[in-house]
Order: structure tokens, then C-alpha cells, then sequence
């Protein structure tokens, strides 16, 4: 049925006046995949996931979700078709409550505010924040935030969801359980790219590894080829 | 959970200061104290207007009475040329500013923060010069309604008190549309582009279209606005309806109130046109020119002691109160649950 993978990306490239972020970047993600996406910092995973999300127009290639060509498209229009995100420093409405939060998401799908409500409310229970449902955003700690960004992406109904940093700064218990909560959203058929640090977080539970160095692309596999491959030792521990 | 007690003690609220605004003139009976209860309803209705861009959405424009305006203009030239009843006018006023909100949103919006501010200076100030300028318009020396009839067809009355009923319905009309907005997803958008624009176009909401829907609605609202002042006053200029000042006390009114909330700009209206009336009658007109000085000295102090407002202010002291329950904070977010 789905000849097509969910993610193609193909020669991507990204430069802000002369400073290349991203060059020529290729690989696909299938349906349901756990992808990590790992490098040293400035490697360009921030501006792939700008680029993926349409935040940022690539300057080459192209990117096709399910097929269709989505190069330059707009976030707004990038979330319809399916592609949801997180943000390294988390962008929570300060505002609102955490159920509310989520319900901006879920009216994506729904505009009607009380079936808004039931889906958010079903999607704080998935990430374990029910008990903070009408909580101020602004009052919740880090961790929490960084949980309520991932409820309030997962109610748009994603098919891949970009997840910048989600386990940054957490305790190893907290690690364990941001682990747990990736794997439940692959048990729900939903793809997920995630950036990360925190190894120990994401080698478990990734199907495959890429790696970026100086926005290049260096390896691609699984998270034990990744670990024995010398390129990506070279790049993290130096020459 | 306590939200639907407090739903009903709201609607009870609401409902008494309906009927007590509804029987205030009986008591109220001379004309020059009516006079400044119309005063004070009109600035509520401008800046519960005005709080649907500038304060949900948190598009702050200082130009606003390039709608209130357009709004008297419209319906004062078409009662004046083909002898339409005002109660169209001010409706074909309101779709001639929610137009030209969408020809100036568009443009603008491309704006973010203190520029887009400048931006709906700028339109504003402009159209005044244009206005003062055309012939078509009568230019700077402005425009009279009919001073030779009178009732419900032309809305021009001798006394005060019919005036005093249509304002109250068109504030009334006003509150129920921001608060119907408030309520639906388009008031949930606007929060969240206010709060955070680059995370809410992440999850799916297209900022120029829920901020031209701000500006629309609001522009619709504050026209309505200024059709009402050309009927109370019956002579319209440009420096009476275009002025920057206008603009800066729509603002004000929203936030000395309170923005984002639906009580707020009610409660700035109270405040600043009986500080305004005071001054005028204190100074008299010596005191010319007061009016600035006062909207000066409320935008340092509300920016210095409570950038949320009067209401911001009150809610922080209940929660500091001796007694105060610690969980029942109130934020706006809490207000809009039904």
C-alpha cells in the first residue's frame, strides 16, 4: 500500500549567507521508524529539523513526505500533512493551561472545543501530566514542559514527529521514562526523528542512528554500527 | 471541579450589572451625569473592541481610529446623501473598515511587535491627512448630521437617555462577540499566536489568517463605535475622529483595564474617563491639552506597576490577602472554561 517511505529527503542543503548548515544531506524514514539523529554541536541537526518542519526553506534538494514534494512548504501546512515538533527550548503558550496547550494542537484535526478538550486530556494522560491538566504552562518544571510540547505535538495526529532534545537536563530515572514514552508512540504507528545527547536515552530504543558532522551526513545504521564506526568516533572524540 | 459554579456565578454577575446598567438612568437623571455614563460606556464598547487584536491576539495597534473613522464617516455620508437610517450606515461603516483592516492587515502584519505599531500609526495618520484633505468629505471643516430631525429612523435624539440604551446594546453586542470569540478555537489561536507565533504555526494555526481575523472584528466593532459618536455629537472632522488620540485612548482604556480579558477594558473605561471628566471640569478649557498628559502618566504608571492592568493588579493582591486559597489563581486562561 505505502510503496513510498514516509520521509524522503534527498541532497538537502542549507547555508545562512555563506555558512553552511546543512550540505547534501539524504535518507529516508519508513512508517513507524525511531530514528536518532545525533552529532557534536553546530553539526546542523537544529536546521534539518527547521528545514523538515518548513521552518527554513532548503537552499538544495528536496524533501518528500508519503510522495509528494514538501521542499519550502510552510510549518502550518507541514503540521497538516502530518509533520509535528517539538523545540529545543520549549516554546510552551505561557498563558494557558497544560490541558489548553494541548487543545491547540488537537483543534488542528478539530475545531470544536469540547471534542478539542477530550483528545488533549486523552493525550496529557499519554505523556502522565493528567495530574497537571489545569496547571499554568509557566508553572510546570522543564521536564514537564518538554512533555507537554510532546502531548501537545502528538494531538495534531502526526505520522512523524520531530523531537528536538526531549531528555536534555532530565535525572536518569526521567531519561528512562522519556525512552519509554518514544517507544509508546512507535507502538502508535507514528514515526519520530529525535536530536539528542543523551545516548544512554536514545541507543536503546532507535532503530537506526544518523549522524551529522559539520552538517554532513557521516553514518547511517544501526545504533551498534554507529557506536564501532570510526568516522563517528573521530568525530566526537577528535582525530 | 468548581467551574461550573463559578460559570453561573459569572452569568449571575454579568446579569445583575446588565439590570443595574439598565435602570442606572433612572436614578441618573440629570442630562450632563447621563451624558458621561454614555461616555463611559462608549470608551468600554471602543476598547472591548480594540482587546480582540490587541489584547487576545496581542497585535497591539495604535491606530485605531482610523476605523472609528471610517466608521463615522460611512454612515454619516450615506445619511447625509441618499438618506440611509444610520442602523445600515453603521453597518455598512463596519464592513468598510473590516476591509480596509484586511487591505492594511495584510501589508502590515508582515510587522511583528513594535513595528506593526508603528505601521497602524502611520495608515492612521495618514487617512487623516487624506480625509482633511478631500473635498468630497467636506475636508477640516467637517460634517453636521440633520439638526432638523429627530427618533428612532435617523438615531438623533434630543435627550440623552436613548442614546444611553443604544450605546449600552452596541457595548453588549460587543462583549458577546469577543466573548463568543474567546470561547471557539479562533479565541484559543489567538492566545496561542500571542504567546508564542513560531510554536502555534508548528501546530498547524496560519498567523496571518488568525490576525487579519483580529484585526477584522475588531475593526468591524471600533466603526460601529465611531458611527455612535457621529450621531451623539452630530458633527464629525477629521481631528475629532482620525486623531492620534484617539488611537492611543482606545489602546489605553484595553490596557489600564486589563488586556485579554472581557471585564478589563470595562474597567478601564470607568477609570480613565472619570479621571478625563474630572480633569476637563477641574482645568476647563485652560486645560486643553490635559487629556495627553493624563494618557501619558497612565501608560508610565501601568507599565511600571502592572503591565496586566488594573485587573492584573487586583488579582495579585487577592492571592496575597491573608486567607486567600493558594490554588485558585486567577489567570484568564481559567476564565474562558465553561
Amino acid at each position: 500500500m505505502n510503496t513510498a517511505p514516509l520521509l524522503a529527503v534527498d541532497g538537502l542543503g542549507k547555508a545562512f549567507d555563506g555558512l553552511v548548515a546543512n550540505r547534501d544531506i539524504s535518507f529516508v524514514v519508513h512508517h513507524g521508524e525511531i530514528i536518532g539523529l545525533i552529532g557534536p554541536n553546530g553539526a546542523g541537526k537544529t536546521t534539518l529539523f527547521n528545514c523538515l518542519a518548513g521552518f527554513h526553506t532548503p537552499t538544495t534538494g528536496r524533501i518528500a513526505f508519503e510522495g509528494h514534494d514538501i521542499t519550502g512548504s510552510t510549518p502550518e501546512s507541514a503540521a497538516a500533512l502530518g509533520i509535528a515538533r517539538t523545540f529545543q527550548i520549549v516554546r510552551v503558550f505561557q498563558s494557558m493551561t497544560a490541558l489548553e496547550n494541548v487543545m491547540v494542537g488537537a483543534m488542528l484535526r478539530n475545531k470544536r472545543v469540547s471534542e478539542a478538550r477530550e483528545r488533549a486530556e486523552d493525550e496529557l494522560a499519554f505523556v502522565g501530566l493528567s495530574h497537571r491538566a489545569d496547571t499554568p504552562a509557566s508553572d510546570l518544571t522543564v521536564s514537564e514542559q518538554k512533555r507537554l510540547e510532546v502531548a501537545r505535538a502528538l494531538a495534531t495526529e502526526p505520522k512523524l514527529i520531530l523531537l528536538d532534545e526531549v531528555m536534555a537536563g532530565l535525572n536518569p530515572t526521567e531519561v528512562r521514562e522519556a525512552s519509554a514514552l518514544v517507544h509508546r508512540i512507535h507502538q502508535r504507528g507514528i514515526a519520530s526523528i529525535i536530536v539528542e545527547h543523551v545516548m544512554e536515552g536514545i541507543m536503546p530504543i532507535a532503530h537506526r542512528m544518523l549522524v551529522l558532522d559539520y552538517g554532513a551526513k557521516i553514518a547511517d545504521g544501526t545504533p551498534a554500527e554507529i557506536a564501532e564506526n570510526p568516522a563517528v568516533i573521530a568525530a566526537y572524540l577528535g582525530e | 471541579m468548581t467551574t461550573g459554579t463559578n460559570v453561573s456565578r459569572k452569568m449571575a454577575g454579568t446579569a445583575a450589572l446588565l439590570a443595574l446598567a439598565a435602570v442606572l438612568p433612572l436614578a441618573v437623571t440629570e442630562p450632563s451625569q447621563q451624558n458621561f455614563l454614555i461616555l463611559i460606556l462608549m470608551g468600554a464598547q471602543m476598547g472591548v473592541a480594540w482587546n480582540i487584536v490587541g489584547g487576545y491576539a496581542g497585535q497591539v495597534s495604535l491606530g485605531h481610529a482610523v476605523f472609528y473613522g471610517i466608521g463615522a464617516y460611512t454612515s454619516t455620508m450615506l445619511l447625509l446623501t441618499l438618506g440611509l437610517t444610520p442602523w445600515i450606515g453603521a453597518l455598512a461603516g463596519g464592513l468598510v473598515a473590516a476591509a480596509f483592516a484586511l487591505a492594511m492587515g495584510w501589508p502590515c502584519f508582515r510587522l511583528k511587535g513594535h513595528y506593526f505599531a508603528m505601521a497602524t500609526i502611520a495608515v492612521a495618520e495618514i487617512m487623516q491627512i487624506l480625509v482633511t484633505n478631500s473635498d468630497a468629505l467636506e475636508g477640516a471643516v467637517g460634517l453636521y448630521l440633520p439638526m432638523d430631525q429627530s427618533g428612532w429612523g435617523v438615531l438623533i435624539f434630543l435627550s440623552k437617555l436613548p442614546y444611553y440604551y443604544v450605546i449600552l446594546g452596541l457595548l453588549v453586542l460587543t462583549v458577546l462577540v469577543s466573548w463568543a470569540i474567546e470561547r471557539s478555537h479562533i479565541g484559543y489561536y489567538f492566545r496561542a499566536i500571542k504567546d508564542e507565533p513560531e510554536a502555534a504555526r508548528a501546530l498547524g494555526v496560519s498567523l496571518t489568517r488568525y490576525k487579519l481575523i483580529a484585526l477584522t472584528v475588531s475593526a468591524f466593532l471600533t466603526a460601529m463605535g465611531g458611527s455612535f459618536y457621529a450621531q451623539k455629537e452630530m458633527f464629525i472632522d477629521p481631528g475629532s475622529v482620525f486623531a492620534g488620540t484617539i488611537s492611543i485612548k482606545i489602546a489605553l482604556i484595553a490596557i489600564l483595564g486589563g488586556v485579554g480579558r472581557l471585564t478589563g477594558p470595562v474597567l478601564g473605561a470607568v477609570i480613565l474617563i472619570t479621571i478625563e471628566e474630572y480633569s476637563r471640569t477641574l482645568f476647563g478649557s485652560t486645560g486643553s491639552g490635559t487629556d495627553m498628559i493624563i494618557y501619558a502618566a497612565m501608560i508610565i504608571l501601568v507599565a511600571v506597576f502592572s503591565p496586566s492592568g488594573v485587573l492584573g493588579l487586583l488579582g495579585d493582591l487577592r492571592r496575597h490577602l491573608p486567607g486567600a486559597k493558594p490554588a485558585e489563581v486567577e489567570t484568564s486562561a481559567k476564565e474562558i472554561r465553561p
